[in-house]
């Protein structure tokens, strides 16, 4: 094994000895001096775990949290250098995790907080001005076939639980008091501006929606979804400024 | 005055943190520079982006890499060096500087700066990284010493021989982490001026001064760590004084990046060193 590859090993795994080779001017054991290094590797990961994920954290604890994410840096450390993005399967890591599982939305609530991460970082894109919208949708001939291109940071969760309800109460004084925990949400995630914002949508909402984002025609779109109020659910679309294309389909002759 | 520093001011500058955007911003501080790592921006759009691009237009940029890997065994990552041409080519900074140290082993990332055994083949492989950043990045860059807690046997050159050898045949200039040195010293039992005195100070483009957390070895023996998460030491403050002496007024970095203060604590701290860098302008 050559020098960096028995280093990254021994970094990542604890139960391993200091690597050979190495020594302190002193005389001291480089085991001491090695544990700096193991500690940089191991903190640094988990802090930017627990920046990513700060409800998970809540949820379960601050020493919980970084036991749990301690074994996640060990078995999946970060695969290139943009730890903005690392953790992005930490969900299915808690999903396995029997030690989480009393808290059985703990999971969720990672997809949710990585689905705020990926909007804070997508793409910029200008909106449609509302006076465009406005217009586009003003001729109800050439609605039906009337596609809608979505902000790139715009996402959807489903989730069995009350995620949005739990996530909303952390943001406040973190009483779970009142919210039924397996009532289950859609959430919708995006980003008005600099900001991202969380909504609680109808079932048929996010249907419609994920069907405008497959590439469906409005009409398409609202066949399959479940009902759901159209007016509000385009307005809430318009209002957070995350509708940036409206695209009338040609029709083949 | 030094060809490599001539892009950053003479000044002090401060690390571009997210908490401070808006103050920056709106406060408009009299800031020699900021400097951010490049890894933070390789993001595709939103916040930090936004608010870069505004405080570029005000005040020059300094881009600090910490995971290019140069001292990696295997190649350099391609596509890193991609996102980094492409960072320089949107905010043309007035300066671009990574590490001796490595931080990737094949795909795996391991977010800290790892040391390197100088010897003959380190030192090769290194240049070449060096040589293949320079032409892809098509300017010089500066390459920081590093903070290190232990020696590899296999290691033939000394430290500060191995730097001044690579700036020898690379081109590329010096960014002295005059931190680095104090803990880097402490920590090997040498002694900071002999070592800054071997090292080619002609090549220096960029200070950095920062804090360290202090720990004790197997002996009890003082373990200085480079952890950014305290104000600059009494001592790293004298070490730079005599830096200045040996290589005039050149653009410092006050880096702190854990237990963040207020932005009035670290503009303190950069009028410090302000002080100082217009002393050594009065002198050179």
């Amino acid at each position: 094994m050559s020098t960096q590859a028995a280093f990254a090993t021994a970094l990542l795994d604890p139960q391993r000895p200091c690597p050979e080779g190495l020594f302190s001017a002193n005389g001291a054991d480089p085991a001491s001096r090695f544990a700096v290094y193991r500690n940089n590797v191991q903190n640094s990961l988990i802090n930017a775990l627990a920046d990513s994920y700060p409800v998970v954290s809540q949820l379960v604890g601050d020493e919980f949290f970084r036991a749990m994410a301690g074994l996640y840096v060990q078995r999946c450390p970060p695969q290139g250098p943009l730890i903005n993005d690392y953790g992005k399967d930490f969900a299915e890591f808690i999903d396995r995790f029997e030690p989480a599982a009393s808290v059985p939305y703990l999971a969720d609530m990672a997809r949710l907080e990585r689905l705020r991460v990926q909007a804070y970082h997508a793409a910029d894109a200008q909106p449609l001005r509302h006076e465009q919208i406005a217009a586009a949708l003003s001729d109800p001939q050439a609605l039906s076939e009337l596609t809608v291109g979505f902000h790139p940071s715009l996402n959807l969760l489903t989730s069995a639980f009350a995620v949005i309800s739990i996530w909303a109460a952390h943001q406040q004084d973190a009483t779970l008091a009142g919210i039924e925990l397996d009532h289950g949400q859609n959430a919708l995630v995006l980003r008005n501006g600099l900001e991202v914002e969380v909504f609680a949508i109808d079932h048929g909402a996010g249907t419609f929606i994920q069907n405008l984002q497959n590439g469906q025609s409005l009409t398409q779109a609202l066949e399959t979804a479940p009902a759901f109020d159209l007016s509000q659910t385009l307005a809430l679309l318009i209002s957070h400024n995350v509708i940036t294309h409206l695209h009338h389909n040609q029709v083949s002759p | 005055m030094n060809p490599l520093s001539s892009g950053l001011p003479p000044r002090s500058g401060l690390g571009l943190k997210t908490e401070h955007f808006r103050e920056v911003l709106g406060a408009q501080p009299d800031i020699g520079f900021f400097e951010v790592h490049a890894e933070n921006y390789m993001v595709a759009g939103g916040p930090f982006h936004h608010f870069l691009g505004l405080i570029r237009e005000q005040y020059p940029l300094s881009l600090h890499g910490v995971g290019l890997s140069i001292g990696a065994e295997g190649p350099l990552d391609n596509q890193h060096l991609q996102r980094l041409a492409a960072l320089i080519e949107r905010y043309q900074p007035q300066s671009f500087s990574e590490h001796l140290a490595w931080s990737s082993h094949g795909p795996v990332f391991l977010n800290d700066l790892l040391p390197l055994a100088y010897d003959a083949p380190t030192l090769n492989r290194v240049c070449e990284h060096i040589d293949q950043v320079q032409s892809t990045l098509k300017r010089p860059m500066l390459l920081e010493n590093p903070a290190t807690y232990l020696a590899f046997q296999r290691s033939t050159i000394d430290e500060a021989d191995f730097i001044s050898e690579v700036i020898r045949r690379t081109g590329c200039g010096l960014l002295l982490d005059v931190n680095n040195i104090y803990v880097s010293c402490i920590n090997h039992q040498r002694d900071p001026l002999a070592y800054i005195d071997a090292l080619p100070l002609h090549a220096v483009g960029e200070i950095h001064l920062a804090g360290f957390a202090e720990d004790t070895d197997s002996l009890g023996d003082r373990l200085l760590i480079d952890d950014h998460g305290a104000p600059i030491d009494n001592a790293v403050w004298t070490l730079y004084r005599q830096v200045l002496e040996r290589v005039g007024p050149i653009a410092t970095l006050i880096e702190r990046d854990n237990q963040l203060p207020a932005f009035s604590v670290l503009h303190a701290e950069a009028r410090q060193a302000d002080e100082l860098l217009h002393c050594a302008g009065g002198r050179s």
